[in-house]
């Protein structure tokens, strides 16, 4: 298949995070591919956001390493930090644009800070990636002048606002009907292809999951480790995992059948 | 694929048009972006022909180049043609490429003055009547809570008690013991000239007593809690929950204004209190200094200050409470969308707040007058 290559962008080693005795997982080593779309899988509570919470820098991991481009993230001074989180693209769960601010002003904000533009050219390259997204045309709206799956693309264009390697996007469908979804879906995949961007989707939607993923992890909450890894398809058909086997058939749990 | 080595991003003029080579990422394109356009632009008449062969990455920022030289060039009338660009970096371009036929959304329109002076007036009448219909609501919900006492949910008033209240008792004592210490001080240093430092202690008992400590009280109660339960029920607002508690039955004026204004009038009249007491000790010191025994300002003070004073203080707190709390609560519930419209209601609830307070201790003072307390 053409698009993923072998190289890794960023390998997750030993990792290790809890909150007090609360541990979310436990161990976890993997890695995620240059220009693969690599979804985050689970049930729901079992660290998935959290993962990629300690993989973005914004939580500190209570043992393991992760490494982008062979760079330590987690014993990395802030201000290398900073420098590798300058080349992550974020989108939040509720897409967390700034409420005071146009579609475009939010998507200029990082050019503003971090690239030496001329104003008319950071407007221009706002402007084309809203464009990109589809947007074209709401430069002017406000957040709260447009609906849920727009804010979540204007957020997808914000995160690419400085052409990141990596983009990661939290429930990018949560919340939204299965058309814009699917929209959405075929954004990612356009953008994965096009610009050749790396995506990490944490995610438990499965139609999405089966049009954008490349390979995906599945978290277990009990075990606190992965349970299986491979493309949806493989862990759909193949796997042995009963957990695995009910959340790709979307089983509920025996005794709760009977409850 | 061989991996050539990349060049160095840059941007010639040739007879054609223009030549850029290297990287077209956000790091160039700053650099490049003046001098491709100046460029263009000085370019003549023909067709500007922009040869991208030797282009070997292409992002965002570097499409979006692209697009603003053909967008210039047409602008100013003239032909454009891109030549070289690979497959995979037209495909970059031509995702940003605004579309022809993408029919643009109206982009909200701006209201002119006499629409906005309209709007507002509109607002203001409605606002008044939210306030009205509130103010009845509120009447009712505390007339209510008095006679079936067990309808104030009686852990969350607590809750709120403990925080504006026992939590207020630092701050309000360091203001009170500060207001003292500087009100004798300043009145002291004229009154001497007069031989009338004696009276200090009067002017500093009855003003504190009956004026300044429940106001102080209830302006510290409006800054710390009004603002508080303003943005507390705001969030709430935004999140939601306040729907959440209505569509299951339960009105918000029972579970989250009634146990909070219950607290404050609870504890506004015993923030009065420490406020007197520490100004009271405030001003002791002070009179120590000017070389006059304890016993005298404690006889001047019993002799000064009447029973009256007193109780109309503290009535008037227990009023301030009721107002800082209603105002804090009524805000919280009248919070628009998003974070920003959380930090306006709080803003709001202090700046109404402390408006009402003095609004309210002037009809005080003019009642307490006519009616000779």
């Amino acid at each position: 298949m053409a698009g993923p290559q072998d190289d890794a962008i960023i390998r997750v080693e030993h990792l290790t995070q809890a909150f007090g005795s609360n541990v979310v997982f436990d161990d976890v080593s993997f890695e995620v591919r240059r220009g693969e779309v690599f979804v985050i899988l689970g049930g729901s509570g079992c660290g998935k956001s959290t993962m990629m919470k300690v993989m973005i820098g914004l939580h500190q991991p209570r043992a393991g390493h992760i490494l982008f481009e062979n760079q330590d993230i987690v014993s990395a001074d802030r201000k290398t930090r900073e420098g590798i989180q300058r080349r992550f693209g974020v989108m939040y769960q509720s897409g967390a644009l700034f409420g005071s601010m146009t579609l475009l002003e939010n998507v200029r904000l990082p050019l503003e800070e971090f690239t030496d533009l001329p104003a008319d050219a950071m407007d221009a390259v706002a402007a084309s990636k809203l464009r990109m997204v589809a947007l074209e045309g709401f430069e002017t709206y406000m957040p709260a002048d447009i609906s849920g799956g727009m804010a979540k693309r204007a957020a997808i264009a914000r995160a690419m606002a400085l052409d990141p390697s990596i983009l990661f996007l939290d429930e990018p469908s949560a919340g939204l009907d299965p058309i814009t979804s699917a929209e959405l879906d075929q954004t990612i995949l356009s953008l994965a292809h096009s610009l050749g961007v790396t995506f990490v989707v944490v995610t438990h939607e499965l139609p999405s999951i089966f049009t954008i993923a490349d390979r995906v992890i599945m978290l277990d909450k009990k075990t606190k480790k992965i349970i299986a890894t491979g493309t949806p398809q493989e862990l759909r058909d193949h796997s042995t995992d009963p957990f695995v086997h009910q959340f790709f058939h979307r089983e509920a749990n025996p005794q709760e059948e009977t409850a | 694929m061989a991996a050539a080595t990349p060049q160095t991003s840059q941007v010639e003029r040739s007879d054609e048009g223009l030549i850029l080579r290297g990287r077209l990422d956000g790091a160039s394109v700053g650099r490049l972006w003046s001098e491709a356009s100046r460029a263009a632009a000085e370019f003549g008449g023909g067709t500007l022909v922009v040869d991208a062969s030797g282009v070997d990455y292409c992002d965002g920022a570097g499409a979006a180049l692209l697009i603003a030289l053909r967008q210039n060039r047409e602008r100013a009338g003239g032909a454009y043609e891109l030549r070289g660009l690979r497959d995979q970096l037209r495909t970059i371009v031509a995702m940003a490429e605004p579309s022809a036929e993408a029919a643009a959304p109206e982009p909200p329109r701006r209201e002119n003055p006499f629409e906005a002076l309209g709007r507002s007036t509109f607002q203001a009448f409605a606002d008044l009547r939210t306030m009205v219909e509130y103010v009845g609501q509120l009447t009712l919900a505390l007339a209510s809570a008095v006679r079936h006492p067990r309808q104030v949910r009686g852990k969350d008033m607590m809750l709120v008690a403990e925080q504006a209240g026992i939590g207020a008792v630092p701050i309000v004592a360091l203001i009170g013991f500060l207001l003292g210490l500087i009100l004798s001080f300043q009145s002291a240093v004229p009154m001497r000239q007069f031989g009338a430092e004696i009276f200090v202690a009067d002017l500093l008992g009855i003003s504190l007593l009956r004026e300044l400590g429940p106001l102080m009280a209830a302006v510290m109660l409006t800054a710390r809690s009004g603002s508080a339960f303003a943005a507390e029920i705001g969030t709430m607002k935004v999140n939601e929950e306040v729907d959440a508690l209505s569509t299951m039955g339960l009105e918000p004026m029972r579970f989250l204004i009634l146990p909070r204004v219950v607290a404050a009038v609870l504890v506004v009249p015993v923030l009065a209190m420490v406020m007197n007491a520490a100004g009271l000790f405030g001003g002791a010191l002070m009179f120590l200094s000017l070389d006059f025994p304890l016993v005298t300002y404690v006889n001047r003070i019993t002799d000064a200050v009447r029973l009256a004073d007193f109780v109309g203080g503290i009535f008037k707190a227990l009023i301030f409470g009721i107002i800082v709390a209603a105002v804090g609560c009524q805000k919280g519930l009248g919070t628009g969308k998003g974070a920003g419209a959380v930090g306006l209601s709080t803003t709001s609830s202090v700046v109404t707040g402390i408006t009402l307070i003095a609004i309210v201790d002037g009809i005080f003072a003019v009642l307490f007058y006519v009616l000779g307390i």
